[in-house]
């Protein structure tokens, strides 16, 4: 299949899935059910998931580890932990405002979560992301002792899963953020890919490494806000949608930054569809069904990527 | 031109690099020898910005390359580093031409594509050009890097054990290359190497370091000789002629 070809295979499959999330719904299809809960829930997954597999490359290419991603890198659960200091302490601010304190605090956990490994001198494929799965339990206890000191609970709870059930009009439109970053993500493809190179071969072609690092994490802390604040945590998604591309056209972000963001954005769809049909009229939660689809893709690729490795 | 002033590295007390002062001849392949720990490395990587000196200057062409913004820099002097193993995916076409990204920031241009082009046969890798960097052997692999260095296109080659994962055959013909590089285009080509006879054979100016100090420079006829070589590694060597060049002989 040419590529243009499998281009355009991937665009109608996307189509197809898009349309097929606005008709299933318990409720008759309305023009009013349409706008106000249809159409917001399936923009609001094709963002979120584009967003996350963008997020989740960028991640790779930075920490040059194709196993980590915002939930296994201390970045998820350290926004939520944000989320949750700025609820209580200024639990009127306007949800933007909120959402850039999750940010900044899943900035911080993120740069926490390299400066960690630097300090690690032995570090195999498989170390780093389990350094990253501690790290952001240690930062998910911690979020956990403040939510039940001040009885949230629930709402931490509500960020932990993600669940697009609730997306109304007016109530997701934050993700849009995600879209943005996803073009700004593609303009620097180049730069992103030769960060991913290394350090030192970056540096050598004239890279401003440090820079070009701390603009995929800002990218990747926005995005995994942004969605933890509108719709929760998703996980697997960050590692699965980029490792297939990877196998199929490479890391050469010019190339391959769009296949990533529309798998990301297939898969969520085709994740929720199912949580949404499989109990109808009840739902499993898209973060449930992930965790098991996508934990189970990525628990394929990496024995079928060792077995070719080795 | 590279040139450095009292170039030092320290790791707490212990210098690494003590205190080094060259100037590197232009448009010539010096070959920095040494034992293990010697400091070569280091010093390489500190003249290329790749790690911040503790004290002293490099400077390449003039410009201090502690100062001097990367992207100017990376139009003069390329590095090849010794650990070319990479997470990324990509192929080893895509790899050469990130070697234009200083020139052309991602937009090739038909001169950028030529030289691109160029560079793969210079390396022998046309045929390897679509493949993907784990999907070739190690030695491949270091041959895809020196291609990108080369299509960087600059004055300055440095080069941390160009040699490392390659047979015989490929080794010789790197130092060929170099020696073309040198000769044919006018490149000022440096590397650390850890064979001897190569750098005999090879170099116009050797570069011997022990201990973080440069205890010997100058051409293969003033430095491979048993007395330099003792000193520099510590064990006992004997130097014959063959065929005009100086082979070192070592092994028991």
């Amino acid at each position: 299949m040419s590529s243009a070809a499998a281009v355009n295979a991937a665009g109608a499959a996307l189509l197809a899935l898009a349309t097929a999330s606005m008709l299933v719904g318990v409720g008759d299809l309305s023009t009013e059910i349409l706008l106000a809960s249809r159409i917001p829930r399936t923009l609001a997954l094709l963002l979120a998931g584009a967003g996350l597999a963008v997020a989740g490359v960028l991640m790779q290419l930075v920490a040059q580890n194709r196993f980590v991603e915002p939930s296994t890198a201390g970045t998820a659960q350290s926004a939520s932990l944000g989320m949750l200091a700025v609820t209580i302490l200024a639990p009127d601010a306007p949800v933007v405002v909120k959402m850039l304190c999750a940010a900044i605090a899943a900035l911080v956990g993120t740069l926490l979560f390299l400066r960690v490994l630097k300090a690690i001198p032995l570090r195999s494929t498989l170390t780093v992301p389990l350094v990253g799965i501690v790290l952001g339990g240690i930062i998910w206890a911690a979020a956990t002792f403040l939510a039940y000191r001040y009885d949230l609970m629930q709402m931490l709870a509500s960020w932990s899963t993600g669940d697009f059930s609730t997306v109304l009009r007016g109530r997701y439109e934050v993700l849009w953020i995600a879209l943005a970053l996803t073009i700004v993500a593609y303009v620097a493809a180049d730069r992103f890919t030769i960060a991913g190179l290394g350090r030192d071969s970056a540096v050598g072609l004239g890279l401003d490494y440090r820079r070009v690092v701390g603009l995929a994490l800002t990218i990747v802390a926005l995005v995994t806000a942004a969605t933890v604040v509108t719709v929760g945590t998703i996980p697997f998604l960050g590692l699965v949608a980029p490792n297939i591309v990877s196998l199929i056209v490479g890391d050469n972000l010019r190339r391959s930054l769009p296949l990533v963001a529309g798998l990301g954005a297939g898969l969520m769809l085709a994740c929720d569809l199912l949580g949404r049909l499989v109990p109808y009229p009840f739902e499993i939660p898209v973060g449930t069904v992930m965790g098991v689809a996508g934990g189970g893709l990525f628990l394929y690729l990496l024995l079928r990527r060792d077995a070719r490795l080795g | 031109m590279i040139e450095t002033q009292e170039l030092t590295r320290r790791y707490d007390k212990a210098a690494v690099v003590d205190a080094v002062s060259l100037q590197l001849p232009e448009q010539a392949f010096t070959a920095i020898i040494g034992a293990n720990g010697a400091g070569k490395s280091t010093f390489l990587a500190m003249v290329s910005r790749l790690m911040p000196a503790s004290a002293g200057r490099a400077f390449v062409d003039g410009l201090d390359v502690a100062t001097t913004s990367g992207d100017v820099l990376a139009r003069r002097l390329a590095i090849l580093r010794q650990d070319s193993a990479v997470t990324a995916r990509v192929t080893v076409r895509d790899l050469v031409a990130f070697g234009r990204y200083p020139h052309s920031r991602g937009r090739l241009t038909a001169e950028d594509r030529a030289q691109i082009e160029d560079a793969l046969d210079f390396l022998e890798l046309a045929p390897l050009a679509d493949r993907f960097l784990d999907e070739i052997s190690g030695g491949q692999r270091q041959r895809a890097f020196v291609a990108m260095v080369l299509a960087q296109d600059t004055d300055h080659l440095l080069l941390d054990e160009p040699l490392n994962n390659l047979d015989m055959r490929h080794a010789a013909g790197m130092m060929k290359l170099l020696r073309r590089a040198v000769d044919e285009r006018g490149r000022t080509v440096v590397a650390v190497l850890h064979d001897i006879n190569f750098a005999s054979c090879y170099a116009d100016h050797i570069v011997a370091m022990r201990d973080g100090r440069v205890i010997a420079e100058g051409p293969p006829e003033v430095i491979v000789t048993p007395s330099v070589l003792e000193a520099v590694y510590g064990i006992a060597m004997e130097v014959v002629s063959v065929r005009g060049y100086r082979s070192v002989h070592y092994y028991r």
